[in-house]
C-alpha cells in the first residue's frame, strides 16, 4: 500500500502540490486525473524519490520512503516515463533488459535478451525491433518499449505517466488491456497518470483526481460519473465552462 | 535605495559564483568517492576511453603538428636576431612538452569532448533519462559521470605523450625542409636538452586538464535547463568553464612546477 499523506512541493514561486493525501491499495490500479501541469508527475515522482517533497510524509506498506535501504526500494518498482525516456545510445533489447543486465537482478546475456524479446512481444512488438536503436522506431513503439522495460524485472508497483498519450486508438487499446492484465495477473500495484477517459474507464480500479494542488475527489472508478462533484464532472465531460479556469 | 540597487546586482553575481565554485567542488568530490565504492560500470568506462581518447587523436594531432611548425619558424625569426637560430630543436621540444603540448591539447580536447558530454547528458536529462536511469537502480553519478571522468583524466595525458611528439615532429619537419637543419643534429638537439621532469610535468598537466574538461562536461550536463535552449546554454557553459580552468589550472601548475 502507498500512502501520501499531506505532500507539499513548491518550484520557485510555484506551489505545485499543496498538502496531496493519497492511499493506493496493494494490487490496485489508482488513476490520477488532472489538467495539464497540475503536478500529477510531481506527485509521481515524488513518490519514487526523484523529486523530494517539502513537507509531508509518503510511506510504502507502512515505512517512510525515504528511509532504509534505496536500491532495495527501487528494485520493487518499475516505471513507464511519459517519453518513453529510453537510452539512445544502447539497442532497445538492451533497454527493455537494462535492470537484468546489471545490479543485483544480473543475469546472464542470452537469458536478459529471451525475457526482453518476450516483453516486446507482450507489448506488441517483433523480435526484429529488439536489434533496433530508439532513435529509428517511431514515438508510438518508443512508449511500448519504455512499457516493455517498466515491466521487464516484473516489479510489484509499476507506474504509468500518460500511457498512451500519441498512440493511434488501437494500441492504446492493446496498451490498457495489457496495463490491466498485469495488474489482475501479476498482482501489482499500478499508478497511472492520464488524461484519456477511455483509458480511465479501461485500466482504474480507483480514480483521483488531482486540482490546484489537491486531492479534489478519489473513489472508485464505477462512482466517478455520479460523484456529483463539479471539478470532476467538467474534467471528465471535457467542458470548457465550469470551476477549474480554461486559461492557466 | 538608488545608491545601493548596482552594489547588490554585485553581490548576487558575487553569492552565485561562490555557490558555483561551492557546488562543483562537491560534485568533483561525489565523483571521486564513487571511484571507492561498487558498482563500477566497466563497459562505460571503456566506451568513455574510446569516445574521449581514440577519437581525439586527429583533432589533438593536427593541433600540436602545425603549433610545432609554427613554433619553429618564429622560433628560427626570433633567434636570428641575436644569432641563435641554433635553439630552434630545444625550445620547439620544450616548449610543446611543457606548455604548448598540454594546454593546446586540453582546450582542443575541452571543445571536442566537454561539449559532447554536456549536449549527450543534458538531453538524457531533458528527456528523462536521468530519471529512468534512477527508477532502474542505476546511479547517474557512477553510469554516467564516473566513467568519464576517470577515462578523460588516464586518456588526456596520453593524447598529450602523442601530441608532443607529433608538435617535435611537427617543428623538425619545418626545421629540416624549410630552416636548413641537419636532421641528425636537430633530432640530437630535441633530445639532449629535454629532461624527463619536462615530460612528466606536461603529462600531469594533461591529467589535471582531462579531469577538468570531463567534470564539467558531467556537471553542466547534469544540471541543464529545460529544453533545447536549456541543453545548448549547458553545453556553452560546459566548452567555457573548461576552458577557463584549463588555463587557470595551467598557471597555478606551471608556478607549483616551475617557479624558483
Amino acid at each position: 500500500m502507498i500512502e501520501l499523506s499531506n505532500v507539499h512541493k513548491t518550484f520557485g514561486p510555484n506551489r505545485v502540490l499543496r498538502g496531496v493525501n493519497l492511499t493506493i491499495p496493494k494490487a490496485t490500479s489508482m488513476v490520477i486525473i488532472g489538467g495539464s501541469g497540475t503536478g500529477k508527475s510531481v506527485a509521481l515522482k515524488c513518490v519514487l524519490g526523484l523529486v523530494t517533497p517539502d513537507s509531508g510524509t509518503i510511506t510504502l506498506d507502512g515505512q517512510d520512503v525515504t528511509q532504509g535501504d534505496r536500491d532495495a526500494f527501487l528494485a520493487r518498482f518499475g516505471m513507464l516515463f511519459q517519453g518513453g525516456a529510453l537510452f539512445d545510445s544502447l539497442p532497445v533489447w538492451q533497454n527493455v533488459a537494462f535492470r537484468l543486465l546489471r545490479g543485483s537482478l544480473k543475469r546472464p546475456k542470452d537469458e536478459a535478451r529471451e525475457i526482453a524479446v518476450e516483453k516486446l512481444r507482450r507489448v506488441g512488438l517483433k523480435p526484429d525491433v529488439a536489434d533496433k536503436f530508439p532513435a529509428e522506431l517511431s514515438g508510438g513503439m518508443q512508449k511500448r518499449v519504455g512499457l516493455a522495460r517498466a515491466i521487464a524485472a516484473e516489479p510489484e508497483i509499476i507506474f504509468f505517466d500518460e500511457p498512451t498519450t500519441g498512440l493511434d486508438p488501437i494500441m492504446s487499446g492493446v496498451i490498457n488491456e495489457l496495463i490491466r492484465e498485469i495488474v489482475v495477473e501479476m498482482g501489482a500495484t499500478a499508478m497511472t497518470i492520464t488524461h484519456d477517459m477511455t483509458s480511465v474507464r479501461a485500466i482504474a480500479d480507483n480514480v483521483a483526481m488531482l486540482h490546484d494542488g489537491v486531492i479534489k475527489w478519489t473513489g472508485p472508478v464505477a462512482d466517478m460519473d455520479a460523484s456529483g462533484d463539479p471539478y470532476l464532472d467538467q474534467f471528465i465531460h471535457g467542458r470548457a465552462e465550469g470551476p477549474i479556469e480554461a486559461v492557466r | 535605495m538608488m545608491l545601493t540597487a548596482p552594489l547588490a546586482a554585485i553581490g548576487r553575481q558575487v553569492l552565485a559564483a561562490l555557490a558555483l565554485v561551492g557546488q562543483v567542488t562537491l560534485y568533483a568530490v561525489q565523483t571521486i568517492s564513487h571511484l571507492f565504492r561498487p558498482p563500477f560500470y566497466g563497459r562505460e568506462f571503456l566506451n568513455a576511453l574510446v569516445q574521449i581518447g581514440w577519437l581525439s587523436l586527429p583533432v589533438v594531432g593536427m593541433t600540436t603538428l602545425f603549433t610545432g611548425g609554427a613554433l619553429a619558424l618564429q622560433i628560427y625569426a626570433g633567434g636570428s636576431r641575436f644569432n641563435a637560430e641554433a635553439v630552434v630543436p630545444s625550445i620547439v621540444a620544450i616548449g610543446m612538452v611543457r606548455e604548448l603540448g598540454p594546454v593546446l591539447g586540453g582546450l582542443m580536447v575541452a571543445a571536442r569532448v566537454a561539449s559532447s558530454i554536456a549536449a549527450e547528458i543534458g538531453t538524457m536529462k531533458v528527456t528523462e533519462q536521468i530519471d529512468a536511469l534512477v527508477t532502474l537502480s542505476t546511479h547517474p553519478m557512477k553510469y554516467l559521470t564516473l566513467p568519464r571522468v576517470l577515462a578523460a583524466t588516464l586518456a588526456v595525458p596520453v593524447l598529450v605523450g602523442v601530441g608532443d611528439v607529433i608538435g617535435i615532429m611537427g617543428g623538425y619537419l619545418v626545421g629540416i625542409s624549410r630552416l636548413g637543419f641537419n636532421p641528425a643534429a636537430y633530432l640530437t638537439n630535441t633530445v639532449d636538452f629535454l629532461e624527463t621532469f619536462d615530460v612528466v610535468s606536461g603529462l600531469v598537466k594533461g591529467a589535471a586538464f582531462g579531469f577538468i574538461v570531463a567534470l564539467m562536461g558531467c556537471y553542466y550536463g547534469m544540471n541543464s535547463g529545460r529544453g533545447a535552449q536549456g541543453v545548448g546554454r549547458a553545453t556553452k557553459s560546459a566548452v567555457v568553464a573548461a576552458s577557463i580552468l584549463i588555463l587557470a589550472a595551467n598557471y597555478l601548475l606551471t608556478e607549483v612546477f616551475f617557479s624558483a
